[in-house]
């Protein structure tokens, strides 16, 4: 079980403050929404997760340890956009996690350890429904079955956490609902941790167990650059779980 | 299909037209041939053996300049795949080397010739590394461009997979660059033969180009335009080669930009 703990992290980009202020402590196995206005600095969050950036000041904890620089196997991504390979096919792109890990000169592997590598890979394929489409190009997917795909992709390394970064905000409300019901049973069949950013308040409300929102305490024009956005909720959500295990939907765009 | 071969039949029938106005009035004019002429002359050039050398002029010559535009080309295509990545992707070798990229490409290859025939000699190099040079520039910032293309999500998301560098440029870039670099090969012919053929007219003793220019001064008009056609279908049957094997080898590619 992972916990996670944001200390007083702020983010600067040269003279302006993007984050402030943050801190958290994470839960472990938490369904974490962030959500807010754009350009309040929710991706930059989940960034600094991921370890793309680093904190300008304070630091992010991963079971007590702080957090590596750089991406790592520890974490997931999913991207609302080019988070697949392009030039593998479905089956591959999931093998490319377990061959990277294991074949670090060739990157690749061979004989029985890539015929373990892809039955293993074809187990996750399942688990996201794409065992129609194995041997399909990324091009030739949907962009639901894409981010099925990406999904599939980060979780054969075993993910403490994962992070999705809008995953499903160019999906059809129809298939947007199918996902949400994919990555609500992939999480709780897991231990994983998730960190999820999206627009929809309702989709928030609906998949997480707790919801931040991060906007600006001070908006004036003139004190937009020194001033950057913290976190003005934090509120753990409890009473849709229930309705979620009876596997009630919520309709797009209900007001909770 | 019938439009596409349109301006071919109208091309040759404005030919046939000329020349057969031109031999009506003196049948020894050279300089529009008619077809009988053009049957001796590639019968001669392909299929007999040359009365000094007991070569066929056409095939050896052919062979000459196929050597020298691949070997050209193959070692631009491959120091400009391995510079491009490195610029693509590191940004140490980008700020360094760009710039100078960009004002090496400026410098008009065929200006250099004469340092090559001196620092070479009048050989093979020489005619070789023209092509090379001439080619080189572009194909480089080409890949390099390429290589920026790669979105940032995906090296994110490889490291993610737990890759290292090294992953990431064998599994990541460089099997995306594949494609791309044909199609920068593709570009790059044209100037390539544009290359070769100066090399072989200013200091040669075969070749396509060599041929065209020594008969140039018996306005050998029935072996030029011959041979004029045959560069010419030679470097479409190369683009059309490049393209099928782009297209056979990287079914994903073709896939991702319909």
């Amino acid at each position: 079980m992972t916990t996670i703990s944001i200390r007083d992290v702020w983010k600067e980009y040269d003279d302006q403050v993007v984050l402030e202020r943050v801190s958290l402590e994470i839960e472990p196995h938490a369904f974490v929404l962030i959500v807010g206005a754009s350009g309040c600095g929710k991706s930059t969050l989940l960034r600094m997760l991921l370890g793309q950036e680093q904190p300008s000041r304070g630091e992010i904890l991963i079971d007590g340890t702080p957090l590596p620089p750089e991406p790592g196997p520890d974490r997931g991504v999913v991207f609302q956009r080019y988070s697949v390979f392009p030039h593998l096919t479905v089956r591959e792109n999931v093998t490319l996690g377990l061959e990277f890990g294991q074949a670090p000169i060739a990157g690749r592997l061979f004989g029985g350890a890539r015929k373990r590598a892809i039955a293993e890979a074809e187990h996750y394929i399942e688990l996201v429904g794409l065992e129609q489409a194995m041997d399909k190009y990324p091009s030739a997917l949907s962009g639901g079955m894409q981010q099925r795909l990406a999904i599939a992709q980060a979780l054969i390394t075993k993910p403490k956490v994962l992070l999705l970064d809008e995953p499903f905000g160019a999906l059809d409300p129809g298939i947007r609902a199918d996902m949400h019901e994919l990555v609500i049973k992939l999480w709780q069949d897991s231990k994983m941790t998730v960190f999820m950013v999206s627009h929809d308040l309702s989709e928030a409300f609906y998949l997480g167990t707790r919801l931040i929102t991060l906007d600006r305490r001070r908006n004036r024009p003139e004190e937009r650059e020194r001033y950057g956005a913290s976190i003005t909720h934090d509120i753990p959500i409890t009473r849709r779980r229930e309705n979620r295990h009876r596997g009630i939907k919520l309709a797009e765009g209900d007001v909770l | 299909m019938f439009l596409a071969l349109l301006p071919f039949a109208l091309v040759i029938a404005v030919y046939a037209f000329g020349s057969a106005e031109r031999l009506a009035v003196n049948p020894n004019d050279k300089l529009l041939p008619g077809w009988t002429s053009f049957v001796d002359a590639i019968d001669r050039m392909a299929f007999q053996p040359d009365k000094r050398t007991g070569n066929y002029l056409l095939w050896t010559d052919t062979y000459a300049s196929l050597v020298r535009l691949f070997a050209g080309v193959a070692s631009a295509t491959l120091f400009s795949l391995i510079f491009g990545i490195c610029i693509g992707i590191l940004p140490i070798m980008r700020a360094t080397f760009a710039p100078f990229i960009a004002v090496i490409a400026m410098i008009p290859p065929l200006a250099v010739l004469p340092i090559l025939f001196i620092v070479f000699g009048l050989g093979e190099t020489a005619k070789i590394v023209l092509i090379a040079i001439g080619v080189a520039p572009f194909i480089t910032r080409d890949i390099a461009l390429r290589v920026e293309e790669i979105p940032r999500e995906q090296i994110v998301k490889a490291e993610t997979l737990g890759a290292n560098s090294w992953q990431i440029i064998t599994r990541v870039v460089l099997p995306q660059i594949w494609p791309r670099l044909i199609d920068s090969v593709r570009l790059s012919l044209g100037a390539a033969w544009l290359f070769l053929i100066s090399a072989e007219a200013i200091a040669s003793q075969s070749g396509l180009g060599y041929r065209i220019f020594l008969l140039r001064r018996f306005l050998a008009m029935d072996v030029i335009l011959p041979y004029v056609a045959w560069i010419t279908l030679l470097a479409v049957i190369i683009d059309a080669a490049l393209r099928l094997f782009q297209k056979r080898a990287f079914p994903w590619f073709a896939g991702g930009r319909s």
